[in-house]
């Protein structure tokens, strides 16, 4: 009985909807856009926070990387250019981490050096990474083919690299890399293995910000990264560079690492451990010459922030779905008024209240849900043009699109109900007489 | 949604259908209260038919509506199958008027959206009669007042006459013991006008209790009881037959 009333009153809704074919559909373009913005927006601030977190993540989140940064206060200090300089993390300062931390898992002392590397005649610009065995702990990377580096390979010092696969593709075009020998500076070394390429990180933009100069040389050139035993690196680059400086020539530096890697065992580690290295460093490193990176950390603020960009997207999308509902009362009361005489019609043949505000409340939830049907289609199809041309990541989450009919349905109810009672309360006597 | 309540009236005996007791109606036109209706005692019983007959404004549309439960009286009573109408939720009336009562305006009132079968399929609808069955019913309805060749029309496609024919249809949808007609014939040619004077003989036959107001003495003379309202008051009342 319930069901049959309510198909032949929707029913009734759809033919007087169509009737006014137009109305309809200008009145339901306020919810269609509406839904489609409230998916696109959170679709689009998803599929932001999704891309950084993911970037963050590939930092490792147990870890928490030290790197060497140029010290700037000393040249400002003194007014010119120093022609030598020391700075920046050292072997003790590993040794010591390894010694007061406890929990700590894993050190990585990393040497980084920019060089040509060579193959038959082919040359690129390569990064050198002079490091320990466990460094894949701490990395992302991957070993795709051969090994990667031995103990006894940093005991003896072993000239051989492990190379990354954009290298790889440079200087390899026709040869099988393993067992062949690349030339770095005047040594040989012969490739034992091969990694996956390194992901450009976010901790590359924000030391981009702070040393500009220095990126500018790492990242700006290299073709990939070659790894080398730590030992071997020490051996064959020294701790000695020389900088061209833009006012007063040359300049040498002694840097011994340019980069400690910790990882600790749990994730609860990671601040009391952050605090320790902080302490450690700060007492045996007179110059700010260290820059502490918590991936963690950077995890967790950048969720803030996310939530923040997604309530705010959020909301904007919810106003216009707010306006679009007001939009639909305004044609509802319109419509109310319109057919006042068929309400004092229907009044007098026997229509009770209930049955006047299911009928007008049956076109409202209509058109939204038609609207939110529509919204829903334009809200999925929008993320995917801006993911297309627009080269962001998006993500259409199932709770957006039950959030956004959900909200669709509710706006219908709201903004049905009044025109709704408005005509259902009307005098069928005066109704009547309306012209 | 349940059925709609059926308040019992009291419509099987052969005691009085509709009683008025010194029912009077005004309207407030600013400072000045216009009384339309003045003290009016009526007695109706099951099976009269009874026509009103009356000039122009002296209150005879306004006394069909109110014993149609559409208006509500401003002082007096009004007992309708046995009820104080005043005493009735607008469930009930509604039910009542949906039910019981069969209403003919005198502007037709047909929802001008619906086409002809749907106009007439409007009160059963509110009855909650099945689709298919008010279809037939409304067919059926249509070929009687002689539209079986227009039921796909719209009233704006309808001459006067038709659209009343329309409108009597629509007033028998639901069987009402009570029929309420003003002017049925109004717009109607002779011929037509007959057919409609046999219909309605033909309810009276079957024991509604019907009430027309008409101008027109030889209508009034098909009915059972005249009634003559002048200037909001019974002038002068007398039986036919
Ligand atoms: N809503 C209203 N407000 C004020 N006055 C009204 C209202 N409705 C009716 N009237 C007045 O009540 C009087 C009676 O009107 P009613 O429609 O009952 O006349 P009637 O007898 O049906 O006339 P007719 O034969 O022309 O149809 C008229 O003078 C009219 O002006
Ligand atoms: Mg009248």
């Amino acid at each position: 009985m319930f069901l049959y009333r309510t198909k032949r009153t929707l029913k009734l809704g759809i033919k007087s909807l169509w009737l006014h074919r137009l109305r309809s559909t200008l009145t339901a373009l306020g919810i269609i856009f509406g839904v489609a913005s409230v998916i696109a927006m959170l679709a689009i601030g998803e599929g932001a926070s999704r891309d950084a977190m993911a970037q963050i993540a590939r930092l490792g989140s147990l870890n928490i990387i030290v790197k060497t940064v140029q010290p700037s206060e000393d040249q400002h200090a003194t007014g010119q250019q120093q022609s030598f300089q020391e700075y920046g993390l050292t072997y003790d300062d590993a040794e010591r981490f390894r010694n007061s931390i406890p929990g700590v898992q894993v050190i990585v002392p990393v040497r980084r050096v920019a060089h040509q590397a060579w193959y038959r005649n082919r040359k690129i610009p390569v990064e050198v990474i002079g490091t320990v065995p466990w460094h894949l702990e701490t990395s992302p990377i991957r070993l795709v083919m051969g090994r990667f580096l031995s103990g006894y390979d940093m005991d003896y010092k072993q000239d051989i690299c492990i190379i990354d696969e954009r290298v790889m593709n440079e200087l390899f075009k026709f040869d099988a890399p393993l067992e062949q020998f690349i030339k770095i500076g005047s040594d040989y070394y012969s490739v034992v293995g091969i990694v996956s390429t390194q992901p450009i990180a976010v901790s590359s933009e924000q030391q981009e910000a702070k040393n500009v100069e220095a990126t500018k040389k790492q990242a700006g050139a290299n073709a990939g990264n070659i790894y080398i035993p730590l030992t071997t690196a020490k051996n064959r680059f020294g701790e000695m560079s020389i900088q061209a400086s833009s006012s007063a020539g040359r300049r040498v530096e002694k840097v011994e690492l340019q980069e400690i890697i910790v990882k600790v065992a749990d994730a609860d580690l990671v601040l009391p451990t952050r605090d320790i290295l902080q302490t450690v460093l700060e007492r045996f490193h007179k110059k700010n010459d260290y820059e502490l990176t918590v991936p963690l950390e950077l995890l967790e603020q950048a969720k803030r922030t996310q939530r923040i960009f997604s309530i705010v997207l959020g909301s904007i999308a919810a106003i216009s779905l707010l306006v679009g509902g007001i939009g639909i009362m305004n044609i509802m009361l319109a419509t109310v008024s319109e057919r006042t005489r068929e309400i004092g019609i229907r009044r007098a043949l026997g229509a009770r209240k209930k049955d006047i505000i299911f009928q007008f409340l049956s076109e409202t939830l209509l058109l939204t849900f038609a609207g939110g049907i529509l919204g829903i289609f334009f809200g999925c199809t929008i993320p995917f043009f801006v993911t297309h041309f627009g080269n962001m990541p998006t993500v259409i989450t199932a709770s957006s699109l039950l959030l956004s009919f959900g909200i669709s349905g509710a706006v219908g109810i709201a903004f049905g109900m009044y025109p709704a009672y408005r005509a259902a309360n009307m005098d069928p006597i005066e109704s009547l007489r309306h012209e | 949604m349940e059925q709609p309540r059926d308040k019992t009236l009291d419509f099987t005996s052969d005691g009085h259908i509709l009683v008025f007791d010194k029912l009077c109606k005004n309207y407030q036109l600013g400072s000045v209260e216009l009384k339309v209706l003045r003290e009016i005692d009526l007695v109706v019983k099951k099976g009269d038919y009874l026509a009103v007959m009356g000039p122009s404004g002296s209150g005879k549309s306004t006394l069909l509506n109110l014993i149609g439960c559409l208006d509500r009286p401003s002082s007096g009573k009004y007992y309708l199958g046995g009820h104080d109408v005043s005493t009735l939720d607008d469930n009930e009336l509604s039910a009542i008027r949906g039910r019981h009562i069969g209403f003919v305006f005198q502007s037709f009132n047909l929802i001008s959206q619906l086409n002809v079968l749907e106009n007439i399929e409007v009160p059963m609808f509110y009855q909650g009669m099945s689709e298919h069955r008010s279809k037939v019913r409304a067919i059926e309805l249509a070929e009687m007042v002689g539209l079986g060749d227009r039921v796909n029309h719209r009233p704006t496609e309808l001459s006067g006459g038709q659209q009343q024919r329309v409108a009597i249809a629509r007033s028998l949808a639901n069987d009402p013991l009570i029929i309420l007609a003003d002017e049925p014939t109004g717009n109607l040619d002779s011929q037509s006008g007959r057919d409609i004077l046999n219909i309605l003989d033909m309810l009276y036959q079957q024991g509604k209790t019907l009430i027309i107001i008409t101008h027109d003495e030889d209508i009034a003379k098909h009915s059972q009881r005249e009634i003559r309202l002048f200037d909001g008051r019974i002038d002068k009342q007398w039986y036919n037959r």
